[in-house]
């Protein structure tokens, strides 16, 4: 076992691990932090993003001991400082970007990630950006008006309520 | 207009504050006290005799506390087919056993045949390593006409691969034959609706717990209808009675059908948890979903369609083989029959239909119904041929289905395939589609498509389903084994606000968000202070749970009806304090009032009233107020709809782009459209997923080849486009008291035709003779299709 040191949505934690286990795990069952979800087995479905250093990561695919030392930001260090929802989640609710909520952690932390990098993006590139993200819910319309209203822009000219 | 939070408006989901914020809880999420681990063995040949299992060093490895294997099941029941179907020489359907674990033999790749228990998952995992397992390869039946003609059998006790041979109408045979042989015009089409993995975003979970002391068990588990997996248990399966056992759903992330059915593994962790007297939880991975999780369709299909010369319809003629896998799930009968067969007669006014289905044992996964189940199928292989018949006899697509569309003075109709139709409108959905989809700007998209050396086709469809099953005499005639009404409890407390307990269960549909809208609507209070309770056995009426787009009209109207009663009694107690008769009592946004005075109470003055009966007419009127109701529907629910997709094809690589995509549906009367806009994009992302990209493949020996996202592809957000949707042509169902139809899976009915009739066009269009070409429409399909064409 190792013990690793990590700052988790501002507050400093500390675990004992054994090389295999991921950090998606060190999340889930040692820190309790059941919002980052679990949908594959093969890093493809994204709905495990975090933010590691500022960057989104799939925490399925990367152990536990390698976020040592490191800030890590999951879905529920998201809210505002009240509690409140912050734009980004206030936008999936507002056009309905989610149905049964389980890719939604990883789609809110990818959006976050992408507006960081790319604060007014197109449909195009919210799309191509989404990749990594599977939803089988929404068919992703909704998630991709949600995106670029978060950034500000007018969504009104797209279709459907 | 609608209140703010009545019938008709757009209110937010109040289930998304949870899920936006990580504060879900899904099965996987829970954590039990002291709770110990599942991991199973599963087979990695697709057909096997298993000699012997050898568990000795597994049950010595660290952490290990029991292993399990079929013989320590032999003596419980079978996980049973919820509906006999028999076969046209009146024979009943062939039921081989389905045991908790494999015994004897092992029928598909990832059958479990054994299962361990231990303190952690990792320790669990390596236990199963050291099961030594001797299972003898047979050959493996994995093609439908080999199976059919195979003396090898999945099943050895039914000494045949195949499950049924059903007709429908088997009155229409022989008519149905002379119209054919008879007929002006024949246009034939032999088709693949492809085998697909339903993919629920959550992995399948389950949690088995038992208290000693009282002999009660709890399973937490990822399902879509806890009652019905209960009643499974309980009465087939292990024997445990249904009051000792308590069967919770929490969050569930996504179903599409894969979560209605029992599964053994709910049973495995039960008997667990009782032998090693801790919970014992068990969460699929990815692969194992692939392998385990009924899949979907998987029909090869010959239709033809018999035309007068004017192009009316004469008859329709299909001969289908449907795979239903290693063993039968627990409505793998129904889909492929009278899911399937009743819709044959589409949106039209065709005097004959004769469907004929064989269903097949295969050493595959289990094929159930999958979003739309059974209803894709029939209209994928109607509109599919009425396409190729369009162009055959050099008609316009659109005209030729409106020139045999059942009309709106027709209702009720009895139509070919033995369904009464309530109530639609499909002209006005036509002509809707035409405006939304900019049908006539299409030619201009088409020359500025080529002008990018690109071909641009465009595909139409029209679609009727039956859903909101549905009544049960009407499916217990048909061979159903269960009822398919709703319940609901609604409670008011003492203070006024309620709690409304449903049968239905919601896994990403917004039930309670939607169901507190009709109670608000009804009551004229605000839906704030009501809240849905689903998911747990221990806390509701009953339910057959949500599956077939069936929440809303049958439960939804088991609501009303227990609100109605609320209503009743409230009146009485509301006129006993106005001193009036209740007749004189009517009841506005909140308020009882006597018509003509200034007398009235509040709905909250009403509830307080009824739990604290001071001077309150105990000889007439109950305390409390609280009322059940259980829904039976009169009738299946028929929602219909035109599509239309354009598409551009890439004439070097064959890729195909969904450039445009509308869904014009009558659901009937509409309680939120923001959710119900949202079931439509869902589904039309599946059906444009089955159209393009997805492919269950088994190679010849048994392997999934496709049990991965590596390997199985799933719509991503760059491969879809915006989808253009509107319902505003509603028909309201006549017979439930909301008017609804269901919208659950339109989406995935009607849009595989429409983006297949739409590369069909766009190929056409670019000189190259195609009439048909399989679903998934992949790039090498497409290419391979238009080198032979040549």
């Amino acid at each position: 076992m190792t013990k690793v040191t990590m700052t988790v949505n501002g507050k400093a934690v500390s675990g004992d691990v054994e090389g295999r286990t991921l950090l998606s795990a060190f999340l889930r069952e040692d820190q309790g932090l059941t919002g980052t979800h679990v949908g594959c087995d093969t890093s493809q479905c994204g709905a495990c993003v975090v933010h590691v250093n500022g960057k989104a990561v799939k925490s399925c695919t990367m152990f536990a001991s390698e976020a040592n030392g490191a800030a890590v930001d999951t879905v529920e260090g998201q809210t505002n400082a009240d509690g409140s929802l912050n734009v980004i989640q206030q936008a999936f609710q507002d056009h309905h970007g989610l149905q049964c909520g389980f890719c939604t952690p990883g789609m809110v932390m990818s959006a976050a990630a992408l507006l960081k990098e790319n604060p007014t993006p197109s449909e195009a590139e919210v799309r191509e950006y989404l990749e990594g993200n599977i939803c089988r819910c929404t068919g992703y319309h909704n998630i991709v008006k949600a995106i670029m209203a978060a950034s500000g822009q007018d969504v009104s000219a797209i279709a459907a309520e | 207009m609608p209140r703010d939070t009545g019938i008709g408006a757009a209110t937010l989901r109040r289930e998304d504050v949870r899920f936006l914020t990580g504060t879900g809880e899904y099965t996987d999420d829970i954590v039990l006290a002291k709770q110990t681990y599942a991991v199973f063995a599963r087979s990695t040949v697709a057909h096997g005799k298993i000699k012997s299992i050898d568990t000795s060093a597994a049950a010595q490895m660290p952490g290990v506390l029991a292993v399990f294997t079929g013989d320590d099941f032999v003596d419980v029941g079978g996980n049973p087919a919820g509906w006999l179907i028999n076969s046209r020489d009146g024979e009943p359907m062939k039921e081989p056993k389905r045991p908790v674990l494999a015994h004897g033999k092992v029928r598909h790749v990832g059958d479990a045949y054994a299962a361990v228990i231990a303190e952690t998952v990792e320790q669990a995992r390596d236990a199963v390593e050291a099961i030594e397992a001797d299972i003898e390869e047979l050959p493996a039946i994995i093609d439908m006409n080999a199976a059919l003609s195979s003396s090898t059998y999945v099943h050895d006790e039914i000494e045949t691969n195949q499950c049924f041979d059903w007709g429908w109408i088997e009155d229409n045979r022989e008519a149905t034959d002379t119209a054919i042989k008879n007929a002006h015009h024949v246009t034939t089409l032999e088709l693949v609706n492809n085998r697909l993995v339903p993919n629920a975003m959550e992995p399948r979970a389950s949690i088995g717990s038992y208290k000693a002391s009282t002999g009660e068990y709890t399973l937490h588990t990822t399902s879509q209808n806890p009652h019905l997996t209960r009643l499974l248990i309980s009465a087939f399966v292990l024997g445990i009675p249904e009051n000792m056992l308590t069967v919770i759903a929490p969050d569930v992330g996504g179903g599409f059908g894969s979560k209605i059915y029992h599964y053994g593994e709910e049973a495995l962790v039960l008997a667990a948890a009782k032998q090693v007297g801790r919970p014992v939880k068990w969460t699929a991975d990815r692969t194992e979903s692939f392998l385990t999780d009924a899949h979907g369709r998987d029909h090869v299909t010959k239709i033809e369609l018999a035309l007068d010369a004017e192009g009316n319809f004469l008859a329709f003629r299909t001969d289908t083989k449907a795979n239903v896998g290693a063993y039968l799930s627990n409505f793998s009968t129904a889909t492929p029959t009278f899911l399937h067969g009743t819709l044959m007669g589409g949106n039209y006014t065709v005097p004959l239909v004769y469907v004929n289905v064989k269903a097949v044992f295969t050493n595959t996964a289990p094929v159930d119904a999958y979003r739309g189940a059974g209803r894709p199928e029939a209209t994928y292989s109607i509109e599919r041929v009425i396409d190729k018949a369009a162009r055959e006899l050099g008609m316009d697509p659109i005209e030729l289905r409106r020139k045999n569309f059942v009309k709106p003075d027709q209702y009720p109709y009895a139509s070919a395939a033995g369904l009464e139709y309530d109530a639609g409108n499909y002209d006005a959905l036509m002509d809707k589609m035409e405006e939304v989809a900019d049908i006539s700007g299409f030619e201009a998209r088409r020359k500025a498509s080529e002008a990018k050396g690109l071909m641009r086709g465009l595909g139409v469809n029209a679609y009727i389903e039956a859903c909101g099953i549905a009544p049960s005499n009407l499916v217990g005639v048909l061979g159903s084994r269960v009822g398919l009404y709703d319940a609901a409890t609604v409670r008011v407390n003492a203070t006024g606000n309620i709690s409304v307990m449903v049968g239905a269960h919601s896994h990403g549909q917004g039930h309670e968000t939607a169901f507190p809208q009709v109670v608000s609507d009804m009551l004229g209070i605000d839906a704030s202070t009501i809240d849905i309770v689903h998911g747990d056995t221990s806390k509701i009426p009953f339910g057959m749970g949500t599956y077939g787009s069936r929440s809303l009209a049958v439960c939804g109207s088991a609501v009303v009806r227990a609100t109605e009663k609320i209503i009743v009694k409230a009146k009485k107690i509301a006129a006993h304090m106005l001193e009036v008769t209740d007749q004189d009592i009517s009841l506005n946004d909140g308020v009882f009032s006597v018509e003509g005075t200034n007398k009235s109470v509040t709905f909250g003055e009403v509830a307080l009233k009824a739990y604290i009966p001071h001077d309150y007419p105990l000889e007439s009127i109950e305390p409390g107020l609280e009322e059940t109701a259980f829904y039976d529907p009169a009738n299946f629910t028929y929602p219909s709809g035109a599509y239309a997709c354009e598409v551009e094809v890439d004439p070097e690589t064959g890729k195909v782009r969904v450039d445009r995509m509308c869904a014009v549906d009558d659901f009937g009367n509409v309680i939120n459209p923001m959710i119900v806009t949202g079931q439509v994009h869902g589904g039309l992302a599946q059906g444009i997923g089955q159209a393009l990209v997805e492919q269950t493949f088994y190679d010849e020996y048994g392997q999934l080849l496709s049990a991965s996202y590596m390997d199985y592809t799933m719509p991503r957000a760059d491969d879809l486009p915006m989808f253009q949707v509107d319902h505003s042509q509603g028909t309201p169902c006549v017979h439930n008291p909301l008017g609804v139809k269901g919208c659950g899976e339109a989406g995935a009915i009607g849009s595989p035709p429409t983006v297949v009739n739409a590369v069909v066009d766009a190929l056409q269009s670019g000189g190259h003779n195609i009439t048909h070409i399989d679903m998934p429409v992949t790039p090498v399909r497409v290419w391979e299709a238009m080198q032979n064409a040549k």
